[in-house]
């Protein structure tokens, strides 16, 4: 699996299938027990490529007891960044982050979203070549998340390649070029939006159908059952009605059909079905 | 600047910042402040035929008043070392400040390292400082100055610098209040351990004498103590002490010769283990 410079790269997974894991690995905060990887051509755990690197971790947490402004210069220096630049990498990244009214307000004073947004000017100090956002956007509202989107599309802009951890499927479809699954620590999928959703989905809204009933639909595809909401996640559309005559059959009431094209969470749920099976 | 200072200097500010700097000094000053007028009483207090004291009597009994003073001082020092050593590590790995600090090109013996000197600062500073303000509101007090002040300050940094180190190395693989009372449990069995070989010396028993030599080595913190009350005690005592042969060192709260250069090599040689292992260990943790 590679991830070259420049590109939006999305890691999903469920709960612990490992992709945190696999991020603290890259980063050197944990040690492979197999397996080789690079960062920037550099086999992982080498100090120097550090220096390229930027990272918010998925559990942020901040000094208190300083202030944001503090905390950014904590960061120049342990990057290490010349002292002459500082002032105008710490404005910089404040700016970005829009926290520029709070630069000389202590962190421990800020909302878990503020810190998450002054987690994220920390990995951007010193304009890093890659950077690894995990779960980047778990505290913020809508707008917030809106402004993390717009802010890892202006450093693809400018070349900077980003390795996103997140849960929210939405997001990453919206901003990811490409996208690797995974599960039990092992990728299941991965290639590029077109690639992954390239099927229909199907939703049904029907009624009558017990779990014995509902078995007897496996031939059409995984099928995500919520009650009497069933997606099928993949479904070529001229099958639509031999399904729909199907479930009359076996007894079931439909007041519903909506085929639709997959979105990534259908594809994210098709994929984790058949791992399971 | 190097990581290594750059995690010294964060330890010292997170001390300021958080006051702790403040509280000791607050209350190191009242301490100092009824110390003084308790030793001040010595010089006035009058026996049943309404004499002063005489100033011998002043400088025995300022003597060793200051050694149980100083004991707790020595006490404060280790309390805190082992209560802010703790955590020093396993709070920030717990609550993941470490992590983003971590992905910078910083060693993981560089914060060991920076943080064991920022706390090593801070206690040495606190040993000279409160030593200066006890010695001097007891010189003004009494006129009695311990024989090696300079020793002295030595001695209880060390014993607190130890402490420090044993809490610090505690602190890379576990939750700050297990390694906090874990170090503070070790200091408390290692004195009484030096007590039961002061009772081995004064029985001439090797079994109980072994004791507090093993506790000396394992955890030099009593041994240090003893180098501080030697440094203490004037030459009338130390005279006093000789004359009463194994009885005279059966006193926790006495020494009759100064710590043996063994002794002191063995000290250097635990630092330097005890660095040595926390980085070791916190190399080799998952975070």
């Amino acid at each position: 699996m590679t991830v070259p410079r420049g590109e939006i790269f999305g890691f999903l997974g469920p709960n612990g299938a490992g992709k945190t894991t696999s991020v603290k690995l890259l980063l050197g905060l944990l040690r492979p027990s197999s397996g080789e990887a690079w960062l920037l051509g550099e086999r992982i755990g080498d100090l120097e490529t550090r220096r390229r690197i930027g990272y918010l971790p998925e559990l942020f947490r901040y000094q208190g007891w300083l202030d944001a402004r503090e905390v950014l210069a904590l960061h120049c220096e342990l990057a290490p960044l010349p002292r002459s630049t500082w002032k105008e990498e710490i404005k910089s990244a404040l700016n970005t982050v829009g926290l520029s009214d709070r630069a000389d307000d202590r962190v421990s004073t800020f909302s878990k979203g503020m810190q998450q947004r002054l987690g994220l000017a920390a990995a951007l100090v010193g304009k890093p070549e890659l950077v690894f956002l995990d779960e980047p956007t778990s505290a913020l509202d809508p707008v917030g998340r809106h402004d993390v989107r717009e802010i890892i599309r202006g450093l693809s802009a400018r070349g900077t390649a980003v390795f996103l951890n997140s849960h929210l499927l939405s997001e990453v479809e919206q901003v990811c070029d490409r996208v690797a699954v995974v599960d039990h620590g092992r990728v299941i999928a991965s290639g590029t939006m077109d690639e992954l959703l390239s099927g229909t989905a199907v939703r049904v809204r029907v009624s009558g159908l017990d779990q014995a009933a509902k078995a007897k639909l496996a031939a059409f595809g995984p099928i995500d059952d919520e009650g009497e909401q069933l997606t099928f996640t993949k479904l070529d559309i001229e099958r639509v009605p031999e399904l729909v005559s199907t479930i009359v059959a076996i007894g079931g009431r439909v007041y519903e059909v909506a085929p639709r094209h997959q979105t990534l969470e259908d594809r994210f749920l098709q994929l984790l079905h058949e791992e399971e099976a | 600047m190097s990581p290594v200072f750059v995690f010294a200097r964060l330890t010292v500010q997170e001390a300021s910042r958080r006051r702790l700097l403040l509280a000791l000094v607050i209350l190191t000053l009242l301490v100092v402040g009824f110390s003084a007028w308790g030793f001040n009483k010595i010089t006035t207090v009058t026996r049943s035929d309404g004499t002063v004291l005489p100033a011998q009597q002043v400088t025995l009994i300022s003597s060793q008043l200051l050694i149980v003073v100083t004991f707790m001082y020595s006490g404060v020092l280790a309390l805190s070392a082992a209560v802010v050593a703790g955590p020093l590590i396993s709070s920030e790995v717990e609550s993941g400040l470490l992590l983003s600090e971590l992905a910078r090109p910083v060693r993981r013996s560089e914060v060991v390292i920076g943080k064991w000197l920022g706390l090593a600062i801070l206690v040495t500073a606190y040993a000279a400082g409160s030593a200066f303000l006890e010695l001097t509101a007891v010189d003004w007090a009494t006129g009695y100055v311990p024989p090696h002040p300079i020793e002295l300050v030595i001695y209880v940094a060390a014993e607190g610098l130890a402490l420090l180190s044993l809490g610090l190395l505690l602190s890379t693989r576990l939750s700050g209040i297990t390694g906090g009372v874990i170090a503070l449990v070790a200091w408390l069995m290692a004195w009484i351990a030096g007590v039961v070989g002061d009772i081995g010396t004064g029985l001439q028993n090797s079994a109980l004498q072994n004791v507090g030599t093993i506790s000396h080595l394992l955890l030099p913190t009593d041994g240090l103590w003893r180098g501080a009350v030697y440094a203490m005690e004037p030459d009338v005592i130390l005279a006093t002490l000789r004359a009463a042969g194994t009885a005279g060192r059966a006193n926790p709260f006495s020494a009759v010769d100064p710590p043996p250069t063994a002794f002191l090599t063995w000290v250097v040689v635990w630092f330097a283990l005890m660095l040595t292992l926390s980085v070791w260990s916190f190399r080799t943790r998952e975070i």
